[in-house]
């Protein structure tokens, strides 16, 4: 293991030093499409539908790259990736950025030579109960069962938070997010622990998942995001202001339905974000309707987290809320 | 009663007596087979319990119990199994994500295919030589239908899935393996030092680490030594691994056959005066091919299952697009239902392997069969 990171790290400084030279962006608008890593299939965030379309919040953010560049969200094309995988296609260069829920640190940021663009879930782990056990917090768990993936992070973060809080548990390994489903359901746990938006998709495969509620407590940081190569600060920058685009249309309340209306709207921030006024597009180096492109064709985040996450894994807000609503979205201002 | 013994017959006239009744016919069998003793009948009575609860619970969740119609998962309400989701994604489970407007390439190439390997499994198929030609050139008609370019559109590899990437995958390999195969194993054999070095290091190698490890570096390392912009295509890059992994493996199969000649037939064949592939061709591969049948079968079967462990390099073969389809909101915990319909698919390609090298071996025994 310690080899194979020093080996990753070699092989990854070399590939940046030649990833230096810029320009992803005319390579992109050469080729006619985005290519785009996503994860292999995981239910809300990146999945094939029936109609061999790629589905949910992390395509969602390859979509709007694409509108931004191309003004059409549709030239994207996918390349679905293994946890293991992921690092290397972006740096071999295979995918021009990756979307693919992975979690924002300092390592991955610093050390292995990428940049993240900016957050599109916050996850954290968390637990679930049923409520017929009567808690309503993570702090009256003293003596429980939990079920628990063994080999993960979770394991540790679990076991730092019982400790820290003084309390006892007792852990129910499982292997796999289906196993724990079936050990959970049968009662042979009383909690299950993993970060929040798998607990959220976990729910939606219980036999009861009206009996079950997530806990409040967050116990650790998972900030998800789109990243790129190092090195390309252009294309950086489209990445990082096609998700804020779509967070600060949610902001301003601009949605696909009503973009076109928004065009006239009194709002400066809105026509500066639409491309009605100032030149925010051609500083980015694209087309002066990029953002308009992306409301239009892929929608707000508002409208791609209900769309993907609420309507079909009962997946809630909470701290991925707008910051107005108490949630953790903040995009800079655009101006 | 008596008529039987009372009548005198001449030494060696006696008729065949019939057997006594209730030793012959299905109450015989059922006799002699199922209720011999006492514990042998309690044993037989447990088991066909066992056979009816299991039996029963199976045809309950696949048949009487199932779900076949509707739109939604809703609609599987009668507590079986739920094969809507196989219904929904069916053209998945065939074409991966390829585009769907180009299926009619996929299936041109699935047609082609019977013809194309027809000629290469019976010998007495008429017009062979010209079928064998077309065999030949089979793999680059279908390269070109399936990938495009030329007037077609062009497909990418990474769209190409489920079915058709598996045979895709298990054919190339098979294909591959053979030839490679045959060749490692007469190096080893060889009297050449350095042929026989790099014969006996490469399939050492090879079979020193998993095939999950090949496909790996292939996938992962091997992007990281080319120089930026240049890639390798991943479906080309694993159906390498596959091939040279099960080569490696063929290679030990076929010495195993090439082991059991015995030398006079070597030591026959130099006094024709054949030389070394002559004697090969003519005499010993001919011999020793026929005996590892079922060892190469084998070898194929395991290969062609194998290559599900492409989907942890994300690419979606039948295991893979299996995952697809069980990661879909819309169809929720129906894990059972898509695993068993992909299980069902592998066991009718395997099982047909299988039962060709039987027919093979049976027609092929010459003096070996016992």
């Amino acid at each position: 293991m310690k080899f194979g990171k020093v080996l990753f790290a070699a092989a990854a400084a070399t590939a940046m030093s030649t990833a230096a030279q810029a320009g992803t962006l005319d390579d992109v608008k050469a080729k006619g499409f985005l290519q785009c890593g996503v994860a292999t299939p995981l239910p809300g965030f990146a999945a094939p539908n029936a109609q061999n379309e790629w589905e949910g919040l992390d395509v969602d953010v390859c979509r709007a790259v694409g509108a931004a560049v191309f003004g059409d969200a549709s030239k994207v094309k996918y390349t679905p990736t293994t946890s293991k995988e992921r690092f290397t296609v972006l740096q071999a260069g295979e995918v021009d950025m990756l979307s693919r829920n992975t979690t924002w640190t300092f390592s991955r940021d610093v050390n292995l030579g990428f940049e993240f663009t900016g957050v599109n879930y916050y996850d954290g782990q968390g637990f679930m109960v049923n409520k017929s056990l009567g808690v309503s917090s993570a702090t009256e768990l003293d003596g429980a069962s939990v079920c628990v993936q063994t080999g993960t992070t979770t394991e540790l973060n679990l076991a730092d938070y019982f400790r820290s809080k003084g309390m006892s548990y007792e852990t129910v390994p499982v292997a796999t997010a289906e196993e724990g489903a079936k050990v959970y359901d049968e009662g042979r746990c009383d909690v299950y622990t993993t970060d929040a938006s798998g607990l959220y998709s976990l729910r939606s495969t219980l036999s009861a998942p009206a009996d079950q509620i997530v806990l409040p407590e967050i116990i650790s940081k998972e900030p998800l995001g789109p990243l790129v190569r190092h090195g390309d600060q252009q294309w950086g920058d489209i990445s990082r202001w096609s998700l804020n685009a779509m967070i600060i249309a949610e902001e301003l309340g601009v949605t696909s339905a009503n973009v076109d209306e928004m065009l006239s709207s009194e709002n400066p921030e809105i026509l500066r974000l639409l491309g009605a006024e100032g030149n925010m597009g051609e500083q980015l180096g694209l087309d002066a309707k990029w953002a308009y492109n992306i409301v239009k064709q892929v929608g707000n985040y508002g409208e791609s987290f209900k769309r993907n996450l609420t309507d079909s894994l009962n997946i809630e807000r909470g701290i991925n809320a707008q910051w107005k609503d108490g949630g953790l979205l903040y995009a800079p201002p655009m101006r | 009663m008596s008529s039987l013994t009372d009548q005198k017959y001449a030494p060696g006239e006696h008729p065949d007596l019939p057997p006594p009744p209730g030793s012959i016919g299905v109450v015989g069998w059922l006799r002699h087979r199922l209720f011999s003793s006492v514990g042998n009948t309690i044993l037989t009575i447990l088991a066909f319990f066992f056979l009816y609860k299991v039996g029963n619970a199976v045809i309950f969740w696949v048949f009487t119990g199932a779900t076949f119609t509707g739109d939604t998962q809703d609609a599987c309400t009668q507590g079986g199994a739920c094969w809507l989701v196989i219904g929904d994604r069916f053209h998945q489970f065939m074409y991966g994500l390829y585009p769907q407007e180009e299926y009619w390439r996929a299936n041109i190439v699935f047609v082609l295919m019977v013809f194309a390997i027809a000629p290469l499994l019976f010998d007495k198929l008429p017009h062979r030589g010209m079928f064998l030609i077309f065999s030949a050139l089979f793999p680059f008609a279908a390269f070109y239908l399936l990938s495009g370019g030329w007037g077609l559109e062009t497909v990418d590899t990474a769209n190409w899935g489920g079915m058709l990437l598996t045979l895709v995958l298990g054919i190339t390999g098979i294909v591959a393996s053979l030839p490679i195969g045959i060749l490692l194993a007469l190096g080893r054999r060889s009297n050449m030092p350095i042929v026989r070095t790099l014969c006996v290091c490469f399939i050492e190698f090879i079979r020193g680490v998993p095939l999950i490890t090949i496909l790996f570096m292939a996938s992962n390392m091997l992007p990281l030594f080319l120089p930026e912009g240049v890639n390798f295509d991943k479906l080309l890059r694993a159906l390498i691994g596959v091939a040279l992994f099960s080569s490696a493996y063929m290679a030990e199969v076929i010495r195993g056959g090439l082991q059991a000649i015995p030398k006079g037939q070597y030591e026959g064949a130099d006094a024709m005066g054949l030389s070394y592939w002559q004697s090969m061709r003519l005499i010993i591969l001919p011999q020793a091919l026929r005996i590892v049948i079922p060892g190469i079968v084998n070898t194929f079967i395991g290969l062609y299952k194998d290559t599900t462990l492409v989907s942890i390099i994300g690419l979606f073969d039948l295991l893979g697009i299996a995952q697809v389809a069980v990661a879909d909101v819309k169809w929720r915990g129906l894990a059972p239902e898509t695993y068993a319909f992909i299980a069902l698919l592998f066991f009718i390609s395997c099982f047909s392997m299988s039962r060709y090298s039987l027919w093979l071996e049976n027609k092929l025994h010459t003096g070996h069969k016992r």
